[in-house]
């Protein structure tokens, strides 16, 4: 039996029901990153020792800003995607998805840089609380990076054989394997100047 | 935005664009503030100020949301209010601070 509103859109949400699930995910997404940002903020107003202060300076502005810029680019190349999609250019889709991909991985190293230079310095979670929160954050955030590039290396390879028999509803989940990404490219947008700059 | 049609979706690609500038722009400019000489609470201010404009273009632009469905944007205008709520939450402690 074929599920229904895969492709078609649903009379009364005016729209494809993976939409709609995808937005009620990242709504439960924002509460999460939220519920840390709120802890971010209670333990800055605890911070009677300047730990804060002293930790954010310990953090490597360069590389975060050049991070900053790799995710921003992907989110770009990601939108790309589902444009050359909607196009037709199935080759300009896999270069562009591949290209998410790519930087996705580069994100990832840079941390890994970020992260060794810290454990070299003894610095770990339970240095301080600014390090606690610290890792918490990125941590959880480098999770969902890594469970966006599962998502989009299948799409790039083994899921794309529905391109050929079903390409509408092939470019309406990279419409929102997309909204998850530009989401996760949103959380870092304001984790890099709370850790970093501030 | 799936219902665009590609006449739509090729003049998108320019705002695409015009987007990506804005935001490593908007990163250079936050990190040139950082190094402002400002007061706690103000640089925090700034900081927030720039994000949340990146924020929106991101949202707004990338994820589709300034041509979203009211469905969507009922859900997401709910889910902001609790954010909000879940952010000045911790302010409650000031409530019993003894005065000093």
């Amino acid at each position: 039996m074929e599920i229904p509103y895969n492709v078609e859109e649903r009379q009364d949400t005016g729209m494809y029901n993976a939409k709609l699930g995808i937005w009620l995910f990242l709504a439960s997404e924002v509460m999460l990153f939220g519920g840390l940002f709120s802890a971010y903020v209670f333990l800055r107003m605890g911070d009677i020792t300047g730990t804060f202060a002293s930790g954010s300076q310990e953090l490597n502005v360069p590389l975060a800003t050049f991070n900053t810029l790799v995710l921003i680019s992907s989110s770009v190349t990601m939108i790309m995607s589902w444009v050359s999609l909607k196009l037709g250019d199935i080759k300009k889709f896999k270069l562009h998805l591949g290209s998410t991909l790519l930087l996705a991985g580069v994100f990832l190293v840079v941390k890994y840089f970020e992260y060794t230079a810290k454990f070299h310095h003894g610095i770990y979670p339970d240095t301080s609380t600014f390090f606690a929160i610290y890792f918490t954050l990125t941590g959880l955030h480098m999770i969902h990076i890594l469970g966006g590039m599962v998502v989009i290396f299948y799409f790039l390879v083994p899921g794309s054989k529905m391109m050929k028999t079903e390409p509408e509803r092939f470019t309406n989940r990279i419409e929102t394997v997309g909204l998850y990404w530009h989401f996760v490219d949103l959380v870092w947008i304001f984790l890099f100047p709370i850790l970093y700059l501030l | 935005m799936s219902g665009h049609s590609v006449e739509d979706i090729k003049k998108s690609v320019k705002i695409y664009i015009g987007v990506f500038a804005s935001l490593a722009v908007l990163t250079v400019v936050t990190v040139a503030a950082s190094y402002l000489d400002l007061g706690s609470g103000e640089a925090f201010f700034l900081a927030m100020i720039i994000a949340s404009v990146k924020g929106t273009l991101v949202a707004g632009y990338f994820m589709h949301l300034f041509t979203e469905k009211t469905t969507i944007l009922a859900v997401l205008g709910l889910t902001f209010f609790f954010l909000i709520t879940l952010m000045f939450l911790p302010y409650i402690t000031f409530i019993d601070h003894p005065a000093i």
